[in-house]
């Protein structure tokens, strides 16, 4: 039925474009069509990819207000010396630009805690799931179904299950024990962001790690199975040491995503209490597009620092890559 | 029960690791589902239920009746009578400390009661207005058209474009194709966070801030959609653009009429990720849209959790709202989702 109803509109679309495929093609030949197939595409990624890659530069070595780059004065190095400015990187409350540390260190706790944990979770997950069980389709759902879920749905959910009076705090009181202000006291924030954010992109590792799994041959768990090994000898002899390329692949993955933490948390805590749960991104936003003026040229400055990482990041994800490949084909 | 749940099993016994398995996917369920299912539940109470501390797991509402006589339904209360007996009736009008009540099977005999004596009698009942108000409350259809418009016109061009720029990379010989093809593969690497305040500028010179095409032309050249469809128009053999040619059918014509039908597979699984990721996007709009009439429902809901006194019974509403259509689309296309993601690793 649908393909009747756009039948019409589509092929009338498709006569419009059609004519300067044509006449290119009657005037050049053969030669440029691959060009003109490709220019929409190359448009878009150098308007919006490249070039503002470029301009970027210039804006994290001007200063001042202005958006128009023609009316921002050069400053040289002088937003990145700000940003790096610290008598002691450990203690942001030493650095001028405080904000800017307390979400580097945040990061970088965050990074470290929650790929850990959540790698370690979508391993087990795989590894249940990947058992021969009823309804294995349906339990695979289960699991992957809030990867699909948007990231302020995914705060408002758990915003309304943590707030001061929501459900979480009547079972405490239920059971005993005693209410807590789970979003809005530091130490409980983080934790819980952690948690979410676990909550929500676990799915995702687990259906790579669970691809993995199958792809280990079977014939060695009958082997192990014939000399009665113990389920777990087969799973740190057999199953971790296959599975180990699978693993890094995901934890670099993880935590290129991880370091650009921003959406769930801006709308679950919005970065507070205080500055506990403020991350790189979200100190780049704030200074570029919340602040009263917006200091463009530093907020780029912080977008250098953030792509530094991740250049180096994805370094490593295409050096594990290429060992993994390597690997599989020596094997 | 024990036989059902080995049954693909093959041995008649549970060891820990079964009784570990099913645990755990019961404990998942709870831990995946329920916040969905609670957030649900909670979206059809009324005002009043939702602010009640400790809630209760199902939406209540107050039972009203139709008194003969009053136009509009009456709230029910058990009330204490003078008497020492617990009847439950209507309540018709409030003064002060007094309310006036009435037994609804003889509307003549009023009872005046203070309102200490009386509690309210809640039943079951979904409190649908939190989502036919949404329209009259709040710009809701606006936001609902602005994230529709842009999650359609997206993916259509980004098919189109896409599909467009995998035909060249995957069915011509040309200079400098391999150096195309890696970089739009680079642009992975550039997550939008790092040009957000450039890609703001260029927007503005194009004159498409507080408009959806600012959030549609930046978002249309997925590296990951052009990677897609040139793996899977790899696939189609060279011959039929051979044979096509002889024909004398134009290039435009091949790609329309004979490769683009043949990777129509491809593209129904760039098409699912395009709507939800377009769906979904958050950070770029936050920064491009301001204006409220322009918000997408992500940005709408956003805006409205952050006010001072966030009405809990809309917001629910309206977040159930914009979970649905992804909700839907995996429950028809599990397959479909999971598959891709295994496959093409990427998200």
């Amino acid at each position: 039925m649908l393909r009747t109803l756009a039948a019409a509109p589509l092929a009338a679309a498709s006569r419009v474009v059609e004519a300067p495929f044509r006449w290119v093609q009657s005037a050049f030949g053969l030669s440029p069509m691959p060009w003109l197939f490709l220019a929409p595409n190359l448009l878009i990624l150098g308007v919006f990819t490249f070039l503002p890659l470029v301009i970027n530069f210039y804006y994290a070595f001007t200063g001042g207000a202005e958006l128009y780059p023609s009316q921002r004065p050069y400053v040289g190095a002088e937003n990145l010396a700000t940003l790096f400015d610290c008598g002691n990187y450990f203690d942001p409350s030493s650095c001028r630009k405080d904000l800017f540390w307390r979400a580097m260190w945040n990061t970088a706790k965050f990074s470290v805690l929650q790929v850990t944990l959540m790698v370690g979770f979508s391993v087990v997950t795989a590894l249940v799931l990947n058992r021969k069980m009823a309804g294995r389709g349906f339990w695979r759902g289960v699991f992957f179904y809030p990867v699909l879920l948007s990231p302020v749905v995914v705060a408002l959910i758990w915003k309304w299950i943590l707030q001061r009076e929501g459900v979480l705090n009547a079972v405490m009181i239920a059971s005993g024990g005693a209410p807590a202000e789970w979003l809005t006291s530091g130490g409980w924030a983080f934790w819980w962001v952690i948690f979410v954010s676990i909550w929500a992109h676990m799915g995702f590792y687990t259906l790579i790690l669970l691809a993995g799994l199958q792809a280990i041959p079977r014939d060695l768990y009958e082997a192990a199975q014939m000399d009665h090994a113990s389920p777990w000898r087969t799973f740190s002899r057999i199953t971790l040491p296959l599975l180990l390329p699978n693993l890094l692949v995901v934890g670099v993955l993880a935590l290129i995503r991880a370091v650009q933490i921003f959406d769930e948390v801006f709308v679950l805590t919005g970065g507070g209490p205080g500055s506990a749960t403020t991350f790189v991104v979200q100190f780049i936003y704030q200074t570029g597009f919340m602040e009263q003026i917006r200091l463009y040229g530093m907020a780029a400055a912080g977008s250098l620092v953030l792509a530094v990482a991740l250049i180096l990041l994805t370094l490593i994800q295409l050096r594990v890559a290429n060992t993994e490949k390597a690997e599989a084909e020596t094997r | 029960m024990t036989a059902f749940l080995t049954r693909t099993r093959g041995r008649g016994r549970l060891d820990w690791t079964d009784w570990f398995t099913y645990l755990y996917l019961a404990l998942g369920l709870f831990l995946m589902f329920g916040p969905v299912a609670w957030l649900v539940l909670s979206s059809f109470k009324t005002e009043s239920a939702i602010a009640e501390f400790p809630p209760r797991l199902l939406p209540m509402g107050q039972k009203q009746v139709v008194v003969p006589g009053e136009d509009k339904p009456k709230p029910v209360f058990r009330v204490k009578l003078p008497d020492g007996s617990v009847k439950e009736l209507a309540e018709l009008r409030r003064i002060g400390l007094t309310s006036t009540m009435v037994d609804p099977a003889k509307p003549d005999d009023l009872v005046r009661v203070p309102i200490d004596a009386r509690t309210p009698v809640r039943e079951f009942k979904l409190a649908t207005e939190n989502y036919t108000d949404l329209a009259a409350k709040f710009d809701f259809g606006q936001y609902l058209w602005n994230s529709v418009f842009i999650t359609i016109v997206a993916t259509i061009i980004t098919l189109l474009f896409n599909s467009m720029a995998a035909f060249a990379l995957s069915k011509y010989r040309f200079g400098g194709r391999k150096v195309v093809f890696l970089l739009i593969l680079s642009t992975l690497m550039v997550p939008p966070t790092i040009v957000l305040v450039p890609n703001f500028l260029v927007v503005s010179e194009l004159g498409l801030l507080n408009s959806l095409w600012g959030v549609i032309w930046p978002a249309v050249a997925t590296p990951t959609g052009v990677f897609l469809l040139r793996q899977y128009m790899l696939t189609l053999p060279d011959e039929l653009l051979e044979a096509a040619r002889l024909d004398h059918a134009s290039e435009w014509r091949i790609y329309w009429r004979i490769v683009l039908p043949l990777t129509a597979p491809a593209l129904a699984v760039l098409a699912i990720f395009s709507v939800m990721w377009r769906w979904n996007d958050f950070l770029w709009p936050l920064v491009v849209l301001t204006k409220s009439e322009k918000f997408t429902l992500q940005l709408a809901l956003n805006a409205f959790q952050g006010d001072l006194v966030t009405q809990w019974n809309y917001l629910l509403a309206m977040t159930v709202i914009t979970l649905l259509p992804v909700t839907v689309v995996f429950a028809f296309l599990q397959k479909f989702i999971t598959q891709g993601i295994a496959s093409a690793g990427v998200k």
